[in-house]
């Protein structure tokens, strides 16, 4: 791995000069760039070769899983199956995500499939970030398409953080879950855009168990001429809570569409939604010009707040 | 010291030209502990809106420790040494107090042991508070003393705080004269006050009275506080009920 791409990999994992402890699958330009399982997280190759299959033994705590993904040839694309199978009473950290370098004038792209199988009585936090950069005076666009796919089984918990701040050109996120009996979903997104980026994110949750619930939430500043578009979906089939937040400031000519969708197909499901688009709010900027910050500074406190 | 001359303040409405503030002056001195009082709609806000850059106004001049600071802007005032409360604090999704505290003191390394303190100067248990957003989560008390804690943390020469008592209810209130006491003892520079409380204006070592965009009395508070107490520009705890018996 050379320095570009040991920097991309750092801006993936948040690591300060260490690299994260467990188990750990590093994919560089389609390659497994360094692979090691630990006793209770097996990583393994998928038989048809589309990606890595993560097998995590039932009440294995406090552990770590990190499978991140760098691109730093232009114009490589690729498209990967990554499935977690998550045995029973576990407590777990997986943090995965994709940073793509583009050294040249081609389009990049990076498409993948994380599927979740979570057993009873587990937890998982799943951090997902996703970066990308040209190199100077190149032009190749960065890309990606994630979607996951979320099986939560009785009594089991997941928390997902997903953050996207800089550099892909394009995305077409798509999220889907299906939460049992009283499991609990919590999915937290971030998003900027700039320049002529377009984000699109969907959220679907079908809560099919009893005391089941979910809270989807997103966060995003589009700026320049940028779009983002954030559709989410939370469908009651049994007695359930649910709860869809987008919170959206624009700048520039950027636009937003936020369309939060309900439907109580249960007639005890408990739902609700919230979406507020607007700019940065004037009173916002001259409280923080009364503590002394120029208005630029001011505005960059409050998007850097909102994003955190 | 900050001196103002002549000051002048007015907005356009359907009716034309509407006078907010006519022919202003007034000087506080150093160490001053100022309490601007008078009926509601007389000007009060205008004016600590105008001192702190938010508003800019049609005539007048305003100086600030030697230095005309009348075409200043808000961030060019603070950074003089002038602070500014708002009467409605605003809320921050995603900034939390420490980084608010952090922010206001102009030290991106404040330790949390530091920001606690000034936490605890307006009585807040720190450790609940530090790493809370500033957001809708709190409630109007509590969001007013954050929002005092941020001037404090300023150490400013010149602290200004718009109605301090808007919309808490009577148990902060009474908190609050206390935080303000002891703001009045260990600050060492000016605080001017918007408020029309009694309690308040009982710790005031000069009040001014305005109504209808003028000033209509200022002097010490024991020559001027007699004369007001009881009207709308020294409101007591009970008055409220009193009038509603009165009436009844």
């Amino acid at each position: 791995m050379d320095n570009i791409e040991k920097r991309i990999l750092e801006e993936v994992l948040d690591m300060h000069d260490k690299m994260p402890e467990g188990a750990m699958n590093i994919r560089l330009n389609g390659e497994a760039a360094e692979r090691h399982s630990t006793a209770n997280i097996d990583i393994t190759s998928r038989p048809d070769g589309s990606g890595i299959n993560i097998n995590i033994k039932p009440h294995t705590k406090k552990q770590t899983c990190c499978i991140p993904v760098v691109i730093s040839k232009t114009g490589y694309k690729e498209s990967v199956i990554n499935e977690f199978f998550v045995g029973e009473d576990c407590d777990v950290v997986i943090v995965a995500g994709c940073g793509i370098h583009n050294c040249g004038d081609q389009e990049s792209q990076h498409d993948g499939l994380h599927k979740f199988t979570i057993g009873k009585g587990s937890r998982v936090k799943y951090i997902e970030r996703h970066y990308g950069e040209a190199a100077d005076g190149k032009t190749g666009s960065r890309i990606m398409s994630p979607k996951t796919e979320i099986y939560l089984d009785e009594d089991s918990v997941m928390e997902m953080e997903s953050t996207q701040i800089k550099g892909i050109d394009s995305t077409k996120r798509e999220t889907r879950a299906v939460v049992g009996k009283n499991a609990k979903l919590i999915l937290k997104e971030r998003l900027l855009t700039n320049g002529e980026q377009f984000a699109e994110s969907r959220m679907d949750a079908e809560l099919v168990g009893e005391g089941s619930s979910a809270d989807l939430i997103s966060r995003s500043v589009a700026t320049e001429d940028s779009r983002i578009s954030f559709i989410s979906n939370i469908e009651g089939k049994a007695p359930c809570h649910g709860h869809t937040e987008c919170d959206a400031i624009i700048a520039g000519n950027a636009k937003v569409l936020a369309v939060p969708a309900l439907d109580a197909v249960d007639p005890d499901a408990e739902l609700i939604h919230e979406a507020a688009i607007g700019k940065v709010a004037g009173e916002q900027l001259i409280k923080l010009e009364t503590l002394g910050l120029p208005r630029e500074e001011a505005e960059q406190a409050i998007l850097e707040g909102f994003l955190k | 010291m900050i001196s103002i001359k002549n000051l002048s303040y007015g907005v356009d409405d359907e009716q034309g030209k509407k006078d907010i503030l006519q022919d202003i002056d007034l000087e506080i001195p150093d160490d001053c502990f100022a309490v601007i009082t008078g009926p509601n709609g007389g000007g009060k806000s205008t004016l600590a809106k105008i001192l702190a850059g938010v508003l800019t106004p049609q005539k007048g001049s305003i100086v600030f420790d030697g230095q005309d600071i009348t075409g200043m802007s808000i961030t060019d005032r603070a950074r003089a040494g002038i602070s500014y409360a708002f009467q409605q604090p605003v809320r921050f999704k995603g900034i939390e107090v420490i980084d608010l505290l952090r922010l206001a003191s102009g030290d991106k390394a404040l330790s949390i042991g530091e920001a606690c303190e000034y936490l605890s100067e307006v009585g807040l248990c720190a450790r609940d508070y530090i790493k809370r957003e500033v957001d809708a989560s709190l409630s109007g008390g509590e969001l007013k003393r954050i929002e005092i804690a941020s001037v404090l943390a300023r150490k400013s020469k010149l602290a200004i705080f718009d109605e301090p008592e808007a919309g808490i209810d009577l148990w902060s209130f009474n908190n609050l004269i206390e935080v303000f006491r002891h703001i009045k003892q260990s600050t060492h520079g000016s605080i001017i006050i918007i408020s029309h409380q009694e309690r308040i204006l009982e710790i005031a070592d000069t009040i001014i009275v305005i109504e209808n965009g003028r000033i209509i009395k200022q002097g010490r508070k024991d020559d001027i506080l007699p004369d007001i107490l009881g009207t709308a520009s020294a409101v007591g705890e009970c008055s409220v009920k009193t009038q509603k018996r009165a009436k009844a």
